[in-house]
């Protein structure tokens, strides 16, 4: 591969493409909620098996282009073992990031492989793709903890 | 069967013909020199532009006339007195009178100047609002572009009108069988594309025109993607009104054109109200200007006016046969090309000659998006989405697809380049 496709398709994103993590069915999820880019056609479905506050186990499956589904696969790892208030930091440092102008998500938020990620900002076309698992769960934990019905996210302006 | 060895010098010589200066002297004809955008080279290789269904690439002629404009005659038009105002008044009525000329249009005056074919069609619609009532039929078919459908969607609601659609075959054509069972008495507009901007497919506009006028509906075509590919003649045709951009026809952008008979011009109604498109105003009373002007509001685009002419020289030089004959040879070497390739769906007719220039397809193992992010990296540009036309996808049972989309200037070895990325994709995904 060459130049900067290398950057957006590396090969830790194609992994989580291929065999994304996250895709075991949660028959009852304590959260669940929907995602949807409609002029790309990307979707997700995330639920969440929770103790306490504390994210047990996650279930996100994508029907999408492969940065949406790696970002997806991404979050299910990244998520488990965290509090919903951890979740909610780390989404929000990730969308800021994505349109900002930072170098690196914060060490402390243990951001794993979301720092690859980061290379889609130099596609502003994909930033959605992106961001729409990370949006869906901001979106998930609000309706949580709001105790509202929760709404579909898109990251489509 | 490769014409276009004769017909178009490659860039950087990939398929060069011997022509000087660049122009090809063996076939007399138009040479990707003329579009200065194609020597650039993108993410380091040449520029394989496949993306002409979304705006053509502009000739030199059509960039020097639009910068000549701006640097010898910018005035206002119909408004002034001055020498300047007297030139930009003259090339803007050019442009009118060269678009009448290109479409076979009888008068000038059936030419309507607007911002593209958004705003004809826009136009159209809400130009015969006053003519429907609640219960009203309007036509239209499953493959529009969304500037077809969705000012039909919001007219609708406002006057209580039902909209009905010729379905699509499982080959992307129009379902003729179902249009003596949708047109009825109540069907008062038809209004469809010429070409589809996804399939391809050109639709028996003639015929279709010809029993909606039985019925006494008023038809509309959607020209924006067969204008400058084909042969168009307004009144063969047998339209009421005909809509196009001059962006997509190696033209400027921000101007389009809505043409009508004289009949149906003299009943459609203003839809914007200001400035030139009025005869007297007082405090509390106004009358509209003659047709064309009292559709023509405010300040035009006067500069991509006095550009357009350009475009239709370059066109007319190249004749459209010609242009035809590239477009068909090039959509069918890209029709056995992409079909060559395992899990990826090709969309409409098979029949290259019942196309227009461009292909869309699906690869099951690569997103639409991901696979033109791919091909963009060898310089390939074709477009990934739904295209505007999100009802005709959710037919297809996918939400976007990518499409390759030809101009005059495209040769077989784009075609191969694009599927020599496609190649370049598929390892990447494998
Ligand atoms: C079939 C068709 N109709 C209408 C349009 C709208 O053209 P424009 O965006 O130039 O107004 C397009 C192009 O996008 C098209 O392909």
């Amino acid at each position: 591969m060459i130049g900067e496709m290398d950057e957006l398709y590396r090969e830790v994103i194609l992994d989580h493409h291929r065999a994304p993590r996250g895709s075991a069915v949660i028959d009852t999820p304590d959260l669940e909620a929907e995602g949807k880019n409609p002029s790309c056609g990307d979707e997700l479905t995330l639920k969440l098996r929770l103790d306490g506050d504390c994210v047990v186990e996650v279930s996100a499956v994508t029907c999408g282009c492969a940065i949406a589904t790696a970002s997806g696969s991404i979050l299910a790892e990244l998520v488990t073992g965290r509090t919903l208030a951890e979740v909610r930091q780390l989404a929000d440092a990730f969308r800021e990031h994505m349109h900002g102008d930072g170098d690196e998500l914060p060490d402390e938020l243990d951001p794993g492989d979301l720092d690859i990620l980061t290379s889609v900002r130099r596609f502003p076309a994909r930033i959605k793709c992106a961001l729409l698992p990370w949006m869906t769960a901001l979106e998930a934990i609000a309706s949580h903890t709001q105790d509202r019905p929760v709404g579909v996210s898109t990251t489509e302006v | 069967m490769r014409s276009d060895l004769h017909f178009l010098k490659g860039p950087a010589g990939a398929s060069a013909c011997e022509g000087q200066d660049g122009d090809c002297i063996r076939c007399g004809a138009i040479c990707v020199e003329r579009f200065p955008v194609l020597k650039r080279l993108v993410n380091g290789h040449r520029l394989v532009y496949l993306d002409s269904a979304a705006t053509a690439q502009k000739p030199e002629g059509v960039i020097a006339a639009q910068a000549r404009y701006y640097r010898r005659h910018n005035a206002n038009v119909h408004r002034g007195m001055h020498t300047l105002a007297s030139e930009a008044t003259d090339l803007y009525e050019t442009c009118r009178r060269r678009t009448a000329r290109f479409l076979g249009v009888t008068r000038p005056e059936q030419v309507i100047m607007t911002n593209g074919a958004t705003g004809a069609l826009n136009l159209a619609a809400f130009g015969l609002r006053h003519t429907l009532n609640p219960g009203d039929e309007i036509l239209l078919t499953e493959m529009e572009h969304h500037a077809n459908l969705v000012p039909w969607i919001k007219l609708a609601r406002q006057e209580g009108l039902l909209l009905r659609h010729i379905p699509v075959t499982d080959d992307g054509r129009l379902d003729l069988g179902a249009l003596p069972e949708m047109l009825t008495d109540r069907t008062r507009i038809v209004s469809l594309t010429h070409a589809s901007n996804v399939l391809g497919t050109i639709n028996p506009v003639a015929e279709i025109a010809a029993a909606a006028h039985k019925r006494g509906a008023v038809v509309i075509v959607d020209a924006a993607q067969s204008v400058g590919h084909m042969p168009v003649d307004f009144d063969a045709l047998g339209v009421d009104l005909l809509a196009f951009s001059a962006h997509k026809v190696y033209g400027p952008m921000g101007l389009g054109f809505l043409v009508g008979t004289p009949e149906i011009l003299s009943r459609l109604e203003p839809v914007e109200f200001g400035g030139e498109m009025i005869e007297t105003v007082t405090l509390d009373d106004a009358t509209w200007a003659d047709v064309p002007h009292r559709f023509e509001a405010g300040t035009p685009n006067v500069a991509a006016a006095a550009a357009f002419p350009a475009a239709l020289d370059l066109i007319e030089e190249a004749t459209l046969e010609r242009i035809r004959t590239h477009e068909i040879q090039l959509t069918g070497y890209a029709l056995e090309t992409l079909s060559a390739f395992d899990e990826l769906t090709i969309y409409g007719p098979d029949d290259p000659s019942q196309r227009g220039g461009l292909v869309s397809f699906h690869d099951a193992k690569i997103h639409p998006h991901d696979l033109a992010q791919l091909l963009d990296a060898r310089g390939v540009a074709v477009r990934a989405g739904h295209h505007c036309a999100q009802p005709l996808h959710r037919r297809l049972g996918v939400v976007a697809t990518a499409r390759a989309s030809f101009g005059l200037y495209n040769s077989h070895d784009d075609i191969d380049a694009m599927a020599d990325a496609i190649r370049y994709a598929r390892e990447v995904f494998a």
